[in-house]
C-alpha cells in the first residue's frame, strides 16, 4: 500500500469521524432540548377509555385499567367501549387492532345504551347499589327507597348484582334511539369471484 | 314507486362524468399521435395499439383478480389514457417486449396494487417509462431519426420488423437534439447546429411539430375545463427560470434556451398531459402551480446536468412524492375562518 | 336603487333553473283537505305538549299544543274542526321516520277563533311584541325552521343591526319567494317597519337575484322613497342564498365559525318569514299557511299554492293535476337541498318550500359510482373554500381528527360538490355520516368525561372517608392507651374495631332473610294447600325461620357488646 492510499484512507476515515461527531452531537442537543416530559400515556389512554367504570376488564375502574395497558396488558378487555375503543387504543399505542377479548363480553349487550332503574316499590333500602355504583348516580339513603340518576348512570350494570330483592332493571332509556345518523353511502360496485381481497384497500371497503 | 333507500341530496348531477373526461384526453392525444406518425414514422402507432392492448388485458385481469366487475371498471378509459400516454412517450421503434414489460408494469405496480384507479400515488405511465430507462438504456436511447433529417423513412413493415423481429437496420437510430446538447463540450451553438442533422431550426425536425400537437391537444383540454391551467403554465415556468439563468447564448456550455426547452423531447405532453394528472398530482389549484414549477425546476436540472435523455418522468415522479406534503400543507381558508375571525369550536 | 352586490360569490354553480315552469300562475287556495296532520314535532327537539284532547272541537288559529324545549313552537289549527289523536304518522323526514301528530277534521266552516284585536304595534311594549311573535308560532320559513323570536332577540341587544331579506332562492324549481315578493310586495314592506320598531337598524338590505326581474320591479317599486333600504341584485349562481354566504356577498363580512350571524349584530331571514311576521303582528294571524311551490314535470297544473300547515302532500299534489305513473319521486324542497319523500301521506310542513313530482327523465337515477380522481372540481365549487375531496377520504376513513382539522363543520351541504363529481360520488351523504358520528362521538366523549369525573371525586371522597375514620381509630387508641394499662390495650383495641363488622353483616344477613321468609311466606299463602309446590315452600319456610333465629341469637349478643352497636 502506498502512501497515497495511505493518506486516502485516513482521509476518508478522519471525515467520517467527523461527521459522526456532528451528527452525535446534533442528536444527543436535540433530545436534551425536545425531552417529552415523562408519562402522559395513561391520562390518554384513559381518555378513550369509556369512563363506565364498570370493571368488566377485571380492574376497578378505567383508570386502573389504562394503568395496566400501560404496562402492557390487552387492548381488548373493554366490552362498553367496544371495536371503536379498541380501535381508538390500537392507533394510539400502535399495537395490532384485536377484535374484543370474548371472555370479557357478555352474550347479551348490543350496542343499545342502557340505564339501571330501580322499581322503587320493592326497594328496601339496604343502600348496596349506592356502595356499588362506581359514579355515584343513585341516591337514597338507608331504609329509604333508592332512585337512579338517569343522566348520570353509564350502564355498567355493578349495582344489579348485590341488590338483595333484585329490584334493579337496565332499560333502554326514552330517546335512546330517536335521533337517526345517515349511514355511509354504499361503496363502488364490484362483483364477488374470489373470497379473498388482494389488495388491503379493497378489503377496508369490505368490512366497513 | 318511490325509492326507499336513504339517499341523501342532491338529487341531480352534473353530465360531466369521469369516462367523458378520459376520452376527452384521448381525443387531446390525437393530434400529438398523427404528427409524430408523420415525423417519425409507422412506429409510434403501432406501439400505441400494442400498449393499449397490453393495457387493457392487464386492467382486466387485475379488476378479476381484485373481484371487480372488468366491464365496469374498463369503461372508464383510464387504462388507455395510461396506455397512450406511456406510448407516446417511448421512443417510436422499441422492441414489443420493452413496451410489454413496461405496460403492464404500470399496470400492476404503477396503479392496480395501490387500489386501481385514484389511489395511486405516481404517475402509472412515468413509472413504467422510468423502469425501462433505468433497465433498458440502450434501447430507450435509440431514436429513429425524424424526417427530413435525411434518414431513410422506415417504411411500415420496416418498423412491424424493428419492433417485433428486432431485425436492426443500418444507422436507424440518431442521438436527439437533448442528448447533442448534454454531450456537447467543445463546439459553439452555431458549429453545433451546423454539424448535425437532427438539429436545425429552432430545436430540430419532427421535435417541434409534435410539442406543438400536444401544446394544441393542451389548450383545447383547457378549454373544455378538463385541465386547470395551474400545473402546465407552473412546469413551462419552472424549465424557462432555469433555463434563462443557465443559458449562456450562443457559447459552447449554453444548455439551451427556454424555448429549446419547451418544444424539445416531451416538455409539453409533459406539461399538458402528465403533470395534469390529478390522481397522482396535489388537489388544490395553488398546489397545482407549485407542484408545475417543481417538475419544470427538476426536469430541466436532470436534463442538463442528469445523465438521462430526458428528465420528464423523473421529475413527475419526484413531485409526485412531494404532492402529499403540498396537500396538507396548502389549503385554502374556509370561510368564517382565519387570524381575524373569533370562531368557536 | 337596485345594487350589483360589492363582493363576489367564490364557487357555486350555474345550474337550469327550471323556474318558468311554476311561475305562469298566480298564487292558488287549493280547497280544504278531508284531514290535516300535524305533527307534534316539526323540528328537532322534543315533541310539543298537546293543549287539547282527542274530541275536542277548535277554531282555525287556536293554539293547539305547546313547545316543550326552547327551540321549540307553539302549533295552531290550520282551520276550525274537530281533533283526533295523537297518532303516529309518518312524517317528511329523510330516514322515514314516523312521529306523533294530531289529526284535524275540518268541519268545512273555517271559523276564526278570537283574534287579538289589531292594535297599533307601534304603542305594544317591544317585549309583548316578541311575547306576540312567539305566540303565533313564526319560524323560519327557509329551511331550518329556527324560531324568529329567538333570532330577533339575539340582535335585539345591538346598537346598529343590519337587516338581511333574504329573497335569493336559488335552488332550482323553487319560486315561492319569487312569487310572494311580486304579489304581495306591500306585505313585506310593512314587515320592514315592524323590525324597524324592533330592532332600529342602520340599514335593511333585500337581496334577489337577476333572473327574477318581476320580483326586482315589484320589490323597487314597493320600497320607493324608504332610504334606508337597499335593493341587491345577485348574480343568478347556487348557492347565492345560503345566509353566511349572502352576508358575505352583501357586507365582505364572514360570519365566524360556530357562530350565529346574531352576533355580529346581523338578522337575515327569508322573504316567507318576513311575510309570517307582518301577520302575527299587523294581521293578528298565527303561522297557520305558507306560500309552496308546486313543481315538477309530473303536474299538469304546477304553480304556487297558499297551503295550509299540516295538509297531506298528496291533496296538494292532486291540485296541481299529478299524473301518477308519470312520478318517479317525489322531492321536498329543492333538487341540490331538499330530501326526497317515501310517502305522499305525509304533511305540509312550516319549512315545506316547495314539492317537486319528478318524472324518470327528469330525476334519472344516478349513475354508478366511479373512483374519485382528485379532480378537484368539487373544490372549485364549494362556496366555503373546503377541500370535499379530502374530506371525502377523511370520511370513508372516519377518521374524525382530520375531518375536524378540514373544518367539516363549516360544511353548508348545499350539495354543489356532489353535483359536479364526475364520478357521481354521494359526497354530501359522507359528510352527513360523518358529522352525525363525530356529533355522538362528542356526546359519548362528554358523558364519558363527565362520568371520569364523578369516579375521581368518589374515589377521592372514599379515600378521605377511609382516612378519617384511621384518624379517629388511632386517636381513640391513644385515649384507651392514656386511660388503661398498657398490657390489655390490643386486645381492648381491635375488638371495637371488628365487632361492628360482623354485626352489621349479621344484620344484613337477617334482613335479606326476613325478606326472603316474607317473600315466600306470600307465596304460600297465594298457593292453594294441595298444591305440590305447597309442601317445598312450607319447607323452605321453616328453614329460613330457623336461619333467621340462629341469625337473631348470634345478634343478640353481639349488641350487648361493651363497645356497644348504634342505637
Amino acid at each position: 500500500m502506498d502512501t497515497a492510499a495511505i493518506t486516502l484512507l485516513g482521509s476518508a476515515l478522519l471525515t467520517l469521524l467527523a461527521l459522526t461527531l456532528v451528527c452525535g452531537a446534533l442528536l444527543g442537543a436535540a433530545s436534551e432540548r425536545f425531552r417529552v416530559q415523562e408519562d402522559p400515556v395513561v391520562e390518554s389512554i384513559n381518555a378513550l377509555l369509556p369512563q363506565t367504570q364498570c370493571g368488566q376488564c377485571g380492574h376497578p375502574g378505567c383508570k386502573p385499567y389504562a394503568q395496566a395497558i400501560a404496562r402492557g396488558e390487552a387492548i381488548n378487555r373493554c366490552p362498553p367501549g367496544g371495536q371503536t375503543t379498541i380501535n381508538a387504543l390500537a392507533e394510539l399505542l400502535d399495537r395490532a387492532p384485536a377484535t374484543l377479548d370474548p371472555s370479557r363480553a357478555k352474550a347479551d349487550r348490543d350496542d343499545v345504551p342502557r340505564v339501571a332503574f330501580i322499581r322503587e316499590e320493592e326497594c328496601i333500602g339496604c343502600t348496596k347499589c349506592i356502595q356499588a355504583c362506581p359514579v355515584d348516580a343513585i341516591v337514597g339513603a338507608a331504609r329509604f327507597t333508592h332512585t337512579v340518576i338517569a343522566a348520570e348512570c353509564t350502564g355498567c350494570d355493578l349495582c344489579v348484582e348485590p341488590c338483595p330483592v333484585d329490584c334493579i332493571d337496565m332499560i333502554t332509556p326514552d330517546g335512546a334511539t330517536d335521533r337517526p345518523s345517515w349511514p355511509l353511502p354504499p361503496d363502488l360496485p364490484h362483483s364477488a369471484l374470489w373470497k379473498q381481497s388482494l389488495i388491503a384497500t379493497d378489503r377496508q371497503g369490505e368490512t366497513r | 314507486m318511490m325509492p326507499l333507500e336513504h339517499r341523501s341530496s342532491p338529487h341531480s348531477t352534473t353530465s360531466n362524468k369521469t369516462d367523458r373526461m378520459m376520452l376527452l384526453v384521448l381525443i387531446a392525444l390525437l393530434p400529438a399521435l398523427c404528427v409524430r406518425t408523420f415525423c417519425f414514422g409507422w412506429g409510434t402507432p403501432i406501439t400505441l395499439l400494442w400498449c393499449s392492448l397490453i393495457a387493457l388485458g392487464s386492467e382486466a385481469v387485475l379488476l378479476a383478480l381484485r373481484r371487480r366487475a372488468p366491464l365496469f371498471y374498463l369503461r372508464d378509459k383510464s387504462a388507455l389514457v395510461t396506455a397512450w400516454l406511456l406510448a407516446l412517450s417511448l421512443p417510436p421503434d422499441l422492441p414489443w417486449w420493452c413496451s410489454l414489460i413496461g405496460t403492464s408494469f404500470a399496470m400492476v405496480f404503477g396503479k392496480h396494487i395501490y387500489g386501481g384507479l385514484g389511489q395511486n400515488p405516481f404517475n402509472p405511465a412515468m413509472l413504467g417509462y422510468v423502469l425501462l430507462l433505468i433497465s433498458f438504456p440502450l434501447p430507450m436511447s435509440s431514436w429513429s431519426p425524424a424526417d427530413g433529417t435525411g434518414h431513410p423513412w422506415l417504411t411500415f413493415s420496416d418498423s412491424l420488423q424493428l419492433i417485433f423481429l428486432g431485425k436492426p437496420i443500418d444507422g436507424w437510430t440518431m442521438a436527439t437534439p437533448l442528448d447533442l446538447l448534454r454531450n456537447n463540450n467543445t463546439l459553439t451553438m452555431p458549429e453545433l447546429w451546423s454539424t448535425h442533422r437532427q438539429l436545425s431550426g429552432l430545436v430540430g425536425p419532427g421535435w417541434l411539430p409534435v410539442n406543438l400537437a400536444c401544446l394544441a391537444g393542451g389548450l383545447w383540454l383547457l378549454k373544455k375545463k378538463v385541465i386547470q391551467w395551474q400545473a402546465p403554465v407552473g412546469m413551462l415556468a419552472g424549465l424557462a427560470i432555469m433555463s434563462l439563468i443557465f443559458w449562456n447564448g450562443s457559447g459552447s456550455a449554453s444548455r439551451g434556451s427556454p424555448l429549446f426547452h419547451w418544444f424539445s423531447g416531451g416538455t409539453m405532453l409533459c406539461a399538458f398531459f402528465i403533470v395534469t394528472d390529478p390522481v397522482s398530482g396535489t388537489s388544490t389549484r395553488r398546489g397545482q402551480l407549485l407542484f408545475g414549477l417543481g417538475a419544470g425546476l427538476l426536469t430541466y436540472t436532470i436534463r442538463a446536468f442528469g445523465g438521462y435523455p430526458d428528465a420528464l418522468a423523473f421529475a413527475t415522479l419526484l413531485m409526485n412524492m412531494s404532492a402529499p406534503a403540498m396537500d396538507y400543507w396548502i389549503r385554502p381558508r374556509t370561510l368564517g375562518h382565519g387570524p381575524h375571525l373569533k370562531e368557536r369550536r | 336603487m337596485i345594487q350589483a352586490p360589492p363582493h363576489p360569490l367564490s364557487g357555486g354553480i350555474e345550474l337550469a333553473t327550471h323556474k318558468a315552469l311554476s311561475t305562469r300562475t298566480p298564487i292558488a287556495t287549493p280547497p280544504l283537505p278531508d284531514t290535516f296532520v300535524i305533527p307534534l314535532n316539526p323540528q328537532a327537539g322534543a315533541p310539543a305538549e298537546p293543549q287539547v284532547q282527542a274530541g275536542d272541537r277548535v277554531l282555525k288559529g287556536q293554539q293547539l299544543a305547546r313547545p316543550r324545549g326552547p327551540r321549540g313552537a307553539p302549533v295552531h289549527a290550520p282551520t276550525s274542526g274537530t281533533v283526533r289523536g295523537p297518532v303516529v304518522r309518518p312524517v317528511p323526514h329523510w330516514s322515514h321516520q314516523q312521529a306523533p301528530c294530531l289529526l284535524l277534521e275540518p268541519d268545512g266552516l273555517d271559523r276564526w277563533c278570537a283574534r287579538p284585536a289589531v292594535t297599533d304595534y307601534r304603542r305594544l311594549d317591544k317585549d309583548a311584541l316578541m311575547d306576540v311573535i312567539r305566540e303565533a308560532g313564526v319560524v323560519g320559513l327557509g329551511g331550518a325552521g329556527f324560531p324568529t323570536d329567538i333570532k330577533l332577540a339575539a340582535t335585539r341587544g345591538d346598537p346598529a343591526p343590519l337587516v338581511i331579506i333574504n329573497g335569493a332562492e336559488c335552488e332550482p324549481y323553487i319560486t315561492a319567494d319569487d312569487m310572494l315578493m311580486r304579489e304581495r310586495a306591500e306585505h313585506l314592506v310593512a314587515g320592514f317597519a315592524v323590525l324597524r320598531h324592533l330592532l332600529q337598524p342602520e340599514k335593511i338590505m333585500v337581496a334577489v337575484e337577476d333572473d327574477k326581474p318581476q320580483a326586482l320591479a315589484a320589490m323597487e317599486a314597493a320600497c320607493a322613497g324608504q332610504t334606508d333600504v337597499q335593493i341587491f341584485s345577485l348574480p343568478a349562481r347556487y348557492p347565492s342564498g345560503d345566509a353566511g354566504i349572502l352576508i358575505r356577498t352583501l357586507t365582505g363580512r364572514e360570519v365566524p365559525s360556530g357562530t350565529r350571524a346574531a352576533e355580529l349584530g346581523i338578522f337575515c331571514c327569508n322573504t316567507g318569514t318576513l311575510a309570517a311576521l307582518h301577520q302575527a303582528v299587523i294581521l293578528g294571524r298565527p303561522l297557520i299557511s305558507r306560500i309552496t311551490t308546486l313543481s315538477g314535470q309530473a303536474l299538469a297544473r304546477p304553480g304556487n299554492v297558499e297551503a295550509l300547515i299540516g295538509t297531506p302532500v298528496e291533496h296538494l299534489l292532486h291540485f296541481a293535476g299529478l299524473r301518477e305513473s308519470d312520478m318517479h319521486c317525489l322531492i321536498q324542497g329543492g333538487p341540490l337541498m331538499g330530501h326526497s319523500l317515501h310517502s305522499a301521506e305525509v304533511p305540509l310542513l312550516k319549512t315545506t318550500n316547495c314539492l317537486i313530482a319528478g318524472t324518470r327523465a327528469e330525476f334519472p337515477d344516478p349513475d354508478p359510482t366511479q373512483a374519485c380522481i382528485r379532480c378537484g372540481l368539487c373544490a372549485d365549487v364549494c362556496p366555503v373554500n373546503l377541500l370535499p375531496q379530502q374530506l371525502y377520504w377523511h370520511a370513508r376513513a372516519m377518521n374524525h381528527s382530520q375531518l375536524q382539522a378540514h373544518n367539516l363543520s363549516d360544511c353548508i351541504e348545499c350539495g354543489a360538490c356532489a353535483w359536479v363529481c364526475p364520478s357521481t360520488i354521494a359526497l354530501v351523504q359522507y359528510y352527513r355520516a360523518a358529522k352525525d358520528a363525530i356529533q355522538q362521538q362528542q356526546a359519548k366523549s362528554a358523558k364519558a368525561a363527565q362520568a371520569r369525573q364523578r369516579f375521581e371525586q368518589r374515589q377521592l371522597r372514599l379515600q378521605a372517608a377511609e382516612e378519617e375514620k384511621k384518624a379517629r381509630r388511632r386517636l381513640a387508641a391513644r385515649l384507651r392507651q392514656q386511660a388503661q394499662p398498657p398490657q390489655t390495650a390490643p386486645q381492648q383495641a381491635t375488638a371495637p374495631a371488628s365487632l361492628p363488622d360482623e354485626q352489621r353483616e349479621l344484620k344484613i344477613q337477617l334482613s335479606r332473610t326476613r325478606v326472603q321468609l316474607k317473600k315466600a311466606t306470600r307465596t304460600l299463602e297465594n298457593l292453594s294447600q294441595d298444591s305440590p309446590d305447597a309442601a317445598r315452600i312450607r319447607q323452605q319456610v321453616q328453614s329460613l325461620q330457623q336461619d333467621m333465629d340462629q341469625l337473631q341469637a348470634r345478634q343478640t349478643p353481639a349488641s350487648v357488646q361493651p363497645s356497644g352497636s348504634p342505637p
